[in-house]
């Protein structure tokens, strides 16, 4: 039995100390040490996207991330996307295009939207497809997610 | 059922020397674990055995890309993302950068690294076909010093390889071509993001006056290996690509290779499909 070290991290803009074991996913650490329930789990291995976060200006599969590998970071989750009540305009788009469904994919694929803006912020359509491929949803058909990225950019 | 997190230990080291010193002390105790999104994988299934390891990932000595006249030399903590973000290796390696941006989406893509590409030994791996046909060679670094090795020859059967339990990969250095080459990379899977391959195929030529002067291929997921294949490359090296050519290096490549069937597709499949991008290959080169 190994055990639990400290670290320090920074989630949303806030500095947290936590004991932890070191190969614990960054997802459950999330999840129930730091109870930022919005980062869903979906297969656990990488292929869905819908626990993506953005890990030192980067999207990762927080599924993939043992904890250990994050001391020092800096995270943003989706509840850390809005400003206060103002919500991202990727945010503001997928509620008025419809872009989520039942929900589960719409965290990990705001925050893949959110990246997609910030490296490219006129993505051509073949830049919103690979943004996104990494992030599936079994609602929705994609038609209305692509559509709220489209008229997220031109806000 | 998802392994037991407690019983694992991931310990990061203050340097390399440090890891290295780690790894010789108690050979075979520790393993290197870099990006994580293969060894996660295993984690999550329940199918990760070994129990200690090495965090690599924060190791500043593994990364990085130098360029000299040269050579490229990219530390084996390269991501796939690095490695499309270069203009050398866009310019120079296409088929690298071409696979790295297949290789799952994005946020896999920031995560997954070269190195851990080939030691991992997945004959299914995306970027050891580009890596092979470019002739690339290996760093293995030991507290006892360094070697360099071609990686034609790295994988010695099903993810087994040259390397001794003190060593890790520390580089991966391509040689930059001084005459013109045409690069074919394919990879063909069930879609086009976050799949892994039913077969890869790569291939770079240089070609003068319509003959081919020289050639490297090699394909993924066709046997226990990402196998070079030097009997095809035989039948096309210094022949002119017409009918007959092509004919003769299409039956040696599916005497030459061994797939079988398994979960993503079947030995029959592969056969052909590999095959069918050989001719492809051939067929562009000469228009």
């Amino acid at each position: 039995m190994v055990t639990k070290t400290a670290i320090e991290l920074k989630v949303n803009g806030e500095s947290h100390k936590l004991d932890v074991f070191p190969m614990s996913r960054l997802l459950d650490v999330l999840r129930e040490d730091l109870r930022l329930t919005g980062t869903k789990e979906g297969c656990g291995e990488g292929e869905c996207g819908a626990c993506t976060v953005i890990l030192n200006g980067q999207i990762v599969n927080s599924c993939l991330v043992p904890v250990a590998q994050v001391a020092g970071a800096e995270i943003t989750t989706i509840e850390g996307v809005a400003d206060g009540d103002q919500l991202h305009a990727v945010q503001q788009a997928f509620i008025e295009h419809g872009g989520a469904q039942c929900g589960i994919c719409t965290p990990g694929m705001i925050l893949a939207a959110v990246d997609l803006l910030e490296r490219h912020p006129a993505p051509s359509e073949a830049d919103i497809r690979i943004g996104l491929a990494g992030n599936l949803c079994r609602c929705t058909g994609y038609m209305k997610i692509f559509e709220s990225v489209v008229r997220a950019c031109q806000k | 059922m998802r392994g037991y997190v407690p019983s694992y230990e991931l310990t990061t080291p203050a340097s390399l020397d440090e890891a290295l010193a780690l790894i010789a002390n108690e050979p075979g105790t520790w393993k290197p674990f870099a990006g994580g999104t293969d060894l996660m994988v295993l984690l999550e299934a329940g199918k990760l055995p070994h129990r200690n390891y090495v965090n690599i990932w924060p190791l500043r000595e593994l990364r990085g890309i130098q360029i000299t006249n040269d050579h490229v030399t990219l530390g084996a903590l390269t991501t796939y993302t690095e490695v499309q973000t270069n203009d050398v290796l866009r310019r120079e390696f296409p088929m690298l950068c071409q696979a790295a941006s297949e290789t799952g989406g994005l946020a896999i893509q920031n995560r997954g690294t070269l190195g851990g590409n080939i030691v991992n030994a997945s004959p299914a791996a995306d970027s050891p076909p580009a890596l092979l046909a470019y002739d690339a060679e290996l760093e293995l670094v030991s507290s006892a010093g360094s070697r360099w090795i071609p990686y034609d020859g790295f994988h010695t059967g099903y993810k087994e390889m040259d390397m001794r339990a003190n060593e890790l990969l520390s580089r991966i250095r391509l040689t930059r071509a001084t005459a013109e080459l045409q690069h074919y990379y394919r990879k063909v899977g069930t879609r086009k993001a976050q799949a892994i391959s039913k077969v890869c195929f790569a291939a770079v030529t240089r070609v003068e006056a319509g003959r081919v002067a020289d050639v490297r291929i090699a394909l993924g997921s066709i046997a226990p290996i990402v196998l070079r294949c030097k009997q095809t490359e035989n039948a096309i090296r210094d022949k002119n690509l017409d009918e007959t050519t092509v004919r003769l290096a299409r039956e040696t490549l599916m005497r030459e290779i061994a797939p079988i069937d398994d979960v993503r597709s079947t030995a029959d499949y592969r056969l052909r499909v590999a095959a069918n991008l050989l001719v492809d290959f051939l067929v562009k080169l000469r228009s």
